[in-house]
């Protein structure tokens, strides 16, 4: 089966991002960047996937030149052929996202369709939850988001979403698209051979031109600080003093 | 709420590997009210040795950061925080089998066990490394691992139970505070300290907070990557953090070492990624720290095939974790220590883990007494000139040193960057004579002309048959040897550093300084040594008196930073002393040969006889149209002066001498005569080399007849050293056969070569030093090569058979002088005639 993954360049988290004055870009100087999270385990999960069903796994991303480093990760991980569509060091809004990808899987599909395509269920950056969903629309498809689980039938697709109260199951016809959410499954670290082979795989341009959607960025703030005050206790009854306070004894 | 005190008697800013060590031991030489402060939390603050791979290979070409090395191993030991899985540096090439030889020699002078092993005993230690892609190994088994923080923890405790910490975790310095030169006080967010005493031992961040103060500490922060591989059965199966030897792949400049389940996988062969102080991300815009940052992979996929191909199961293995490393670089290599040009303030800076709890302990001495037991000559911070201090020269000179880290430096290597920043006045002559410039203190200097080529020929120079030996050396250095004793030589001397003194003070202050007499007649000048106050060796240098007020000091290009800073902070504190720096104002040239006198008698009107103009003084003259200084001295063992005149009448001086001896053979002779076969021959000694602060006057045989009565500095000291018999005594050895087990002539390089007993037994005096090679070069005068190094007196005496070790072989050496009589001309009649 034919799969593809669409990935997204971001910074990694875990730092405090620092906004520029201008409020229009992050300094980047000493950030790490890295695949959405959610991406991350769609790569595994359509790794997985072929490793059981056989098939190829393509990936694909919209991004800044530097967003190869993404694609060649996911080659090391087990994706068999990567696709980068150059769209400059500005983040496109979904729209034109959405659009450019489109175009990018109809000439990916000239030689027919991929069985799956597989979305995070949003990107861990801008976090629009639109551009899956903007895609399978353009495609014709029908899309589940929030999946947890994937299961190959005979011309269709079992997903299962997590729910408060248990789980939700869906059976889609293939072709068919998905939102991955993280936990599907554990990504795998690449191998040092896997590293190797990746830098060899070609890496493949379409090119895409930009038609702005209804979405534009104003200023990139940070969060308000979530200040956390530690109080140590010294002993037993500093604690009871605490707890009365709050109600709790 | 700051629990800062508002003084201390000591702040010492950082809580890495070095700070720790620096407050515990302070606190053990009874220093109290001492102030630690780090931006970071503890006990890993988020500086280099969060991070470091924390393994010691105890083995290294340079004594004092083998002798820092071993002593921190010993340290870490008492600690409870080391174990010793061995390690061992493979070689691919032949080329680095050599070099492990010579390693294998640098192990037997410092006593350290270790042997070379064939690639089939490498993998009997390693049994996941494929051995055919090596052609042998090295192996020590005292290489180590340490638990650099748990250490950092133990130190700063132990300073505490003493009630002598106070540690300030969190806390952010905003400003160093400087009055009359002096450090006074130390601002952060949570309050000002005044103190007269501050460390900077700052790792990565050392330039930013010297800088608050006004002090430039050269060092750039460096990427080093890693990476985490795993898991791996065979490395979990051993059931402990390391089970394996470390293994250094040297050839491409990598490193394996377990770390539990998984292997490290280090680097060196990549590009050279620096960062800037300022630039460091703070702890919390860091992913992981503050110097772990992202690993930028493209720059360590070339070395993924180097180290499947050494360790095939790593191919298979996952890349868990990978970090760019910051550590610190600086031009040479060498850590940044001592007090800085601020009195007060101390840097502890460019420091590894392997030395950290030695030069934490060297440092604290040296704040403590003055001075400390290792003699500190290489990495104190004051060897640095200016311009050596610039952005531009520190990046490129760690530029082109990043990628040797592991790599095959030869004794004599020549750096290629950075060249050209001091040319003296001679220097369009040396080029058109085709002069090979070696660098001396940053100086351009001739150490062999091509143009002397046909005197190869002529006195029948034999060539260095093994390529390393000739490395940097050339048969023509011999020839202009031979040159220079049979007619005059001229040779730039330009690279002194020359100071000048005046003030109504500067009798008392430079006899305080020199522990020869020198109060002496104008225009007499004195050779002396200037001590520590432990008796050892600061420096040696010429004090020439040129008025009643007025003292000219000349000493070597090498050690004028270091001396400039050793008279600066013990200027009478009066005013009554003025010093000036005039090595850039002044260029000298040496003419030195039996017809010297008649060269330069040629080109003066002054009278320059032997009885007008006694050894060791010094005349202001003319020659031709040009004012100059003549001082005549000798350290190549010939009648001859020193010339010095301004640096923009250099080039006419050198015309005017250079016209006036060519139909006497004058010849233009390199640093290699200079420096070398001249001054062997002479057996005149080396500060830096033969000269240590861990040697005395007596034991180097430079102790005068009497001691003056006024008192200077390592005056007590000395006596009690000229009222024992010496332990060492500085000799020169003869090699006696070069030829190698492959029938080779080899030629030592004088990289502190063992000298050996008949029984291949290292020879160590009372007090543990060891007897080693400290120069090296041929003699061609006498026709013998020759060695100098210090010998207990059982071994002492002239005619006592000995071997040397030299990659490896052992070689027959005789001692030829006991003493500081030179084997060349004993009764100095040449120089003095």
């Amino acid at each position: 089966m034919r799969i593809l993954v669409c990935i997204k360049r971001v910074p990694a988290p875990g730092a405090r991002i620092v906004v520029e004055p201008d409020g229009q870009t992050i300094d980047t100087a000493n950030l790490g960047f890295t695949i959405s999270p959610h991406e991350e385990c769609a790569v595994e999960a359509a790794v997985q996937l072929v490793e059981q069903h056989g098939g190829n796994v393509t990936v694909m991303t919209l991004g800044p030149e530097g967003a190869e480093e993404q694609l060649r990760h996911a080659v090391s991980v087990g994706a068999t052929d990567a696709i980068l569509i150059p769209a400059g060091e500005r983040d496109w809004d979904p729209q034109a996202t959405a659009r450019a990808l489109t175009d990018a899987i109809g000439d990916a599909e000239s030689d027919g369709a991929f069985d799956l395509i597989l979305f995070g269920n949003e990107s861990a950056d801008s976090g629009g939850y639109q551009v899956g969903v903007r895609v399978s629309r353009a495609l014709g498809r029908p899309m589940v988001n929030g999946i947890k689980g994937i299961e190959i039938g005979k011309g269709v697709v079992t997903l299962r979403r997590e729910t408060d109260g248990g789980s939700e199951l869906y059976e889609l016809p293939l072709p068919a698209v998905v939102g991955v959410k993280e936990g599907i499954t554990l990504p795998r670290y690449p191998t040092l051979r896997g590293r190797l082979a990746s830098k060899k795989a070609d890496v493949r341009t379409f090119e895409a031109g930009e038609q702005p959607g209804g979405q534009s960025m104003v200023a990139l703030a940070n969060p308000p600080e979530q200040v956390k005050q530690t109080v140590m206790l010294t002993d037993a009854a500093a604690a009871v003093d605490v707890m009365e306070e709050l109600g709790l004894l | 709420m700051s629990d800062l005190p508002g003084g201390a008697n000591v702040v010492v800013i950082g809580a890495g590997i070095v700070g720790n060590g620096l407050v515990w031991h302070l606190a053990e030489l009874g220093w109290k009210d001492i102030v630690q402060i780090d931006k970071g939390p503890l006990p890993n603050p988020g500086g280099s040795t969060g991070h470091a791979s924390n393994f010691i290979f105890p083995v290294d070409h340079n004594k004092e950061m083998a002798a820092l090395t071993l002593d921190s191993q010993a340290q870490y030991e008492e600690m409870g925080v080391q174990v010793t899985p061995g390690g061992i540096e493979v070689a691919r090439t032949p080329a680095r089998l050599e070099e492990l030889a010579r390693r294998m020699t640098s192990a037997k002078s410092w006593g350290i066990d270790s042997r070379l092993v064939s690639p089939a005993e490498v993998s009997e230690l390693v049994p996941f490394l494929d051995d055919s892609v090596i052609l042998g190994g090295w192996y020590t088994p005292s290489v180590s691992v340490v638990d650099s923080l748990q250490a950092g923890t133990i130190m700063r405790e132990r300073a505490q139970a003493k009630e002598a910490l106070t540690v300030a975790s969190n806390t952010e310095v905003l400003d160093v505070e400087v009055a009359a030169d002096r450090v006074v006080a130390v601002v952060t967010d949570k309050g000002r300290i005044e103190t007269d005493h501050v460390v900077v031992a700052c790792g990565v961040w050392s330039p930013r907070i010297a800088h608050m103060a006004g002090v430039t500490i050269p060092l750039v922060p460096a990427v080093h990557q890693m990476i985490d591989v795993g898991p791996l059965p065979e490395l979990q199966a051993t059931g402990n953090e390391i089970g394996f030897p470390i293994v250094r792949d040297m050839d491409t400049f990598m490193y394996e070492r377990q770390t539990a389940g998984s292997m490290e996988v280090g680097s060196y062969a990549h590009r050279p990624i620096f960062h800037r102080p300022d630039d460091i991300p703070s702890l919390d815009e860091s992913l992981l720290s503050p110097t772990e940052l992202p690993l930028t992979m493209d720059d360590f996929d070339p070395q993924l095939a180097d180290a499947i191909e050494l360790m095939p199961f790593l191919g298979e293995a996952e890349m868990r974790y990978g970090i760019n490393g910051l550590l610190s670089l600086t031009p040479d290599a060498m850590p940044l220590l001592g007090e800085t040009e601020v009195r007060g303030l101390w840097s502890a800076a460019a420091v590894w883990i392997k030395e950290g709890p030695g030069i934490a302990k060297m440092i604290a001495e040296w704040m403590t007494d003055g001075y400390p037991e290792i003699d500190p000559h290489s990495s104190d911070i004051a060897r640095f000139y200016p311009y050596q201090r610039t952005d531009k020269h520190v990046r490129d000179r760690c530029s082109e040193h990043f990628n040797k880290t592991y790599g095959i430096v030869h004794p004599r290597e020549q750096w290629e960057t950075s060249r050209l920043a001091r040319v003296g006045p001679f220097y369009p002559r040396s080029v058109e004579l085709g002069a090979v410039f070696f660098e001396a203190g940053g100086w351009e200097r001739p150490h062999w002309y091509e143009a002397n080529a046909h005197l190869v020929e002529k006195y029948g120079v034999e060539d260095r048959p093994h390529e390393w030996d000739a490395r940097w050396w050339s048969p023509i250095q011999n020839a202009e040897h031979l040159a220079m004793r049979d007619g005059v030589g001229m040779v730039d001397v330009t690279a002194f550093a020359i100071f000048d003194f005046t003030g109504p003070g500067v009798v008392d202050y430079i006899d305080t300084m020199a522990v020869n007499q020198c109060d002496v007649a104008v225009g007499r000048a004195v050779y002396t040594p200037l001590l520590t106050h432990d008796g050892g060796f600061k420096s040696d240098l010429t004090i020439m008196r040129l008025g009643r007020h007025h003292y000219r000091v000349v000493t070597g290009g090498f050690d004028g930073g270091r001396d400039s800073h050793w008279f600066k902070i013990n200027l009478p504190d009066d005013g009554s002393v003025h010093m000036e720096d005039k090595t850039s104002a002044i260029t000298t040239v040496g003419v030195w040969g039996p017809n010297a006198r008649d060269l330069v008698s040629r080109v003066t009107e002054d009278d320059i006889g032997h009885e007008a103009f006694p050894y060791g003084t010094v005349k202001f003259v003319t020659i031709g149209e040009i004012p100059a200084m003549m001082f005549r001295i000798s350290y190549v063992g010939d009648l001859g002066w020193e010339i010095y005149t301004d640096m923009e009448h250099g080039l006419k001086l050198w015309d005017t001498l250079w016209e006036a001896g060519q139909d006497l053979g004058v010849t233009a002779v390199g640093a290699g005569v200079y420096g070398t076969t001249g001054r062997l021959e002479k057996g005149y000694r080396l500060m830096g080399a033969e000269l240590e602060s861990e040697y005395t006057p007596v034991e180097a045989g430079l102790a005068r007849p009497k001691v003056k009565s006024a008192d200077f500095i390592g005056k007590a000291a000395y006596l009690a050293a000229r009222a024992s018999e010496p332990e060492a005594i500085m000799c020169t050895l003869t090699m006696e056969d070069h030829t190698s087990a492959a029938g080779i002539k080899r030629f030592p390089t004088g990289g502190n070569e063992p000298i050996l007993t008949l029984d291949g037994e290292r020879i160590v005096d009372s007090q543990g030093r060891v007897s080693r090679v400290t120069s090296a070069g041929a003699g061609p005068s006498v026709g013998k090569f020759l060695l100098l190094g210090y010998l207990p007196p059982s071994h002492a005496v002239e005619g006592t058979e000995l071997q040397i070790m030299y990659m490896n072989e052992l070689y027959p050496v005789k001692v030829a002088v006991a003493g500081s009589t030179p084997l060349f001309d004993p009764q100095d009649s040449r120089m003095k005639q």
